[in-house]
């Protein structure tokens, strides 16, 4: 066979591969992520939906959207230019609900599978121990929604996180209740309600000392063991205390529980709050969310209008999971997704140290976001400076914006109004 | 401070009630045939699944539901009796651990499987509204879940100490191959062991989901409780099972409630080491 055919034999073959979006030819490169959730335990609900979102972008690379690619450079279909056409090729792991798993499944993905990087694991406390595995080696890790703040400040190189962390939140809900105070809402007396992981603690410790700072009285804290039997004690509590305000800080399980224990025993603050997490998990607005009406949380997504990314992202979501639209914690994770992609394509490679330093030379501006955030740049921590949220309420079983005034779609109700009378 | 206290109480005493009625169908297969069902938890959880597919599909409430789960949990009981444990039983110790822990495994990631991570709830109202009496509040769907469990386990009771049937149990749970000289035919009875403990344990579970919420992994969360319950009121009896029950709702809701809830595990388990240490055999326990 001479040259020339075999040449063109060979750009047909690829032509083919490409245009059909048929499994790789051997000869063609792809880029192994390691994508590790919770896909058993309490939290598999959370993790499914991040894992879909994972799901999501790996499609929208490798097989593109005609719609969004005039939008998003990386989503014209035939994987990633940077890597000569290059497909991504998730490997998904299960972290169990247990850092322990978190910690060996990492440990899996990096020597076994081969991953160029590996993102996740939604708790903050798995996140821990996964990323330390992938420190050692010396391979990227990017957690797209852990939000406790210590996870950045253990001096790793290889660890990048997009979401915006617990402290940002505190800011947002202490100006959030000022606000509130000013408006004549009595906010004197506030309760922490937290789940006592690394997620739960690290969140309380960031609000209540921002609180200290801020003027704000947190005048009970109730931690408690996550994946309860039992919450009536703690409501019991809150309502022999009566705060005008209470915050929680807890998974879907929990959250299920107090929505419920709070309705039995008939008790309610008159506002509300949710550190997102499991309140804002799928499966907790659609068992709980008609209960829960005025309840306030935080999310770093809104759908935007139509023929936004975020409004694009949110249909082609609703296709892959068969309903449930994209959400604050599926959103982050797209977005996270988004990031890594983006690195690996800039680098050109998957040598973990050009991903790397692709990582750090990220720099996004808010056009590109899928999440609400200003952008992504990452800072000598691996700490997206750029990340913001807004401040959500319960309507009619759905979360609206309400706050600050420049992104609501909606007016603010108080008080607290919980379930139908 | 009094009147919640109160209240306290007597939600401990409810939740102590379900922890009793999850654990009779567990105390009953031990008693029976000195086999720990390591998917007991599971089975409850198909139960409680049983209650939300008899909701979303039918629009059935518990009186609809609790009857199917007892037939649907009893029939998986006697399957899980003649395919799994039947044999496992012949093996040692080991393999019966690892058996129905197995079969916990299969039952738990078929749900996963089949239902999905999602959490589901009954609409709360479907048992009835909450109702005050002396200003405690009782709340319909857990004083309902009580009762039963109450009903349950006395029946449970009646059922092995009172009746033919259950002295032939008793008899072939002593020594096998005594009460088949006696014409027992054991594995008839040990069949209707599992029968019997997988009607209470489907009742346990389409009532519990009347206020929990239901998810494949939640009889692990449950099951936790369900052992320490069983250990404390001595393996094997039904009316320990009952008042470990109760003692443990009532400790975990005040240590929970006076000393904070991050503590109630240790006071809960203090108190059951301290039992064992000085009756090894349970609260009521044969020695």
């Amino acid at each position: 066979m001479s040259k020339i055919v075999r040449r063109t034999f060979t750009a047909g073959a690829a032509a083919s591969v490409l245009s059909l979006g048929l499994p790789a030819a051997a000869q063609q490169q792809t880029v192994k992520i390691g994508v590790i959730y919770p896909l058993s335990g309490n939290a598999a609900s959370a993790g499914t939906h991040a894992k879909i979102a994972a799901e999501l972008g790996a499609d929208l690379i490798n097989n593109g959207n005609p719609e969004l690619a005039k939008l998003l450079p990386l989503a014209k279909g035939g994987g990633l230019p940077g890597l000569k056409g290059a497909k991504i090729e998730l490997v998904i792991a299960d972290n169990q609900g247990t850092p322990a798993a978190g910690q060996n499944q990492t440990l899996r993905l990096i020597t076994q599978e081969k991953v160029a990087a590996v993102m996740g694991s939604y708790q903050s406390g798995i996140t821990q121990t996964a990323s330390a595995v992938a420190e050692k080696y010396g391979i990227p890790f990017l957690t797209p929604e852990s939000t406790a703040a210590d996870l950045t400040e253990r001096g790793f190189k290889w660890f990048f996180r997009t979401t915006p962390i617990a402290t940002n939140f505190a800011k947002a809900y202490s100006d959030f209740l000022k606000e509130q105070k000013a408006a004549g809402q009595k906010t004197d007396k506030i309760a922490i309600v937290y789940e006592n992981t690394e997620y739960g603690k690290s969140t309380f410790t960031a609000i209540a000392d921002l609180f200290a700072k801020e003027g704000h009285t947190v005048g009970l804290q109730v931690p408690y063991s996550a994946n309860s039997t039992d919450v009536q004690p703690q409501v019991l509590q809150l309502k022999e205390k009566n705060p005008d305000v209470v915050i929680f800080i807890s998974y879907t399980s929990d959250a299920i529980l107090y929505a419920k224990t709070m309705k039995e025993l008939n008790w309610k603050p008159a506002i509300l709050m949710a550190d997102d997490a499991g309140f804002n998990d799928a499966a907790f607005v659609k068992a709980m969310g008609s209960q829960v009406e005025g309840l306030i949380s935080r999310s770093a997504f809104a759908p935007g209008k139509p023929g936004s990314i975020a409004a694009i992202c949110d249909e082609l979501y609703k296709k892959k999971s068969g309903g449930d639209g994209l959400d604050d914690g599926s959103a982050r994770g797209l977005q996270g997704f988004l990031v890594l992609a983006d690195a690996i394509n800039r680098a050109g490679s998957t040598d973990p140290a050009k991903i790397r330093e692709a990582l750090v030379a990220t720099d996004m501006g808010p056009e590109q976001m899928v999440a609400g955030y200003n952008g992504v740049k990452f800072d000598s921590k691996g700490q997206n400076t750029l990340g913001s949220s807004l401040i959500i309420q319960m309507r009619n079983g759905q979360y609206v914006p309400v706050w600050p005034k420049a992104k609501a779609t909606a007016e603010l109700i108080l008080p607290y109004k919980g379930w139908p009378q | 401070m009094g009147m919640t206290l109160v209240q306290v109480v007597v939600s401990g005493l409810l939740l102590g009630a379900v922890y009793s009625l999850f654990s009779s169908g567990l105390t009953l297969i031990w008693g029976m045939m000195n086999v720990v069902n390591f998917a007991h938890g599971d089975f409850v959880m198909l139960g409680m699944y049983t209650a939300v597919v008899v909701w979303t599909a039918l629009g059935g409430g518990p009186w609809a539901s609790v009857p199917v789960a007892a037939i649907l949990i009893a029939t998986l009981g006697i399957v899980s009796y003649f395919l799994l444990v039947r044999h496992i039983m012949r093996g040692p110790m080991l393999a019966q651990i690892l058996g129905t822990f197995g079969l916990a495994l299969f039952l738990r990631y078929g749900a996963l499987w089949i239902f999905g991570a999602n959490f589901k709830t009954l609409p709360d109202d479907l048992v009835g509204h909450s109702f005050i009496v002396g200003g405690i509040r009782f709340e319909g769907a857990r004083v309902l879940a009580g009762l039963v469990g109450l009903a349950v386990t006395l029946l449970l009771h009646f059922i092995l100490t009172r009746t033919s049937v259950g002295s032939r149990m008793l008899a072939v749970s002593e020594d096998a191959v005594a009460a088949q000289l006696m014409g027992i035919r054991p594995q008839r009875m040990q069949a209707l062991a599992w029968g019997l403990a997988g009607a209470a344990t489907g009742i346990a579970g389409a009532l519990i989901a009347t206020f929990f919420y239901t998810s494949p992994t939640v009889g692990e969360t449950l099951s936790i409780v369900a052992f320490v319950t069983v250990a404390l009121g001595g393996f094997g009896s039904v009316l320990g099972a009952l008042v470990a029950g109760l003692l443990i709702g009532v400790i975990e809701s005040l240590s929970a409630f006076l000393i904070g809830p991050v503590y109630k595990d240790v006071i809960v388990y203090t108190v059951f080491v301290l039992v064992l240490w000085f009756r090894p055999q349970g609260l009521m326990g044969k020695a």
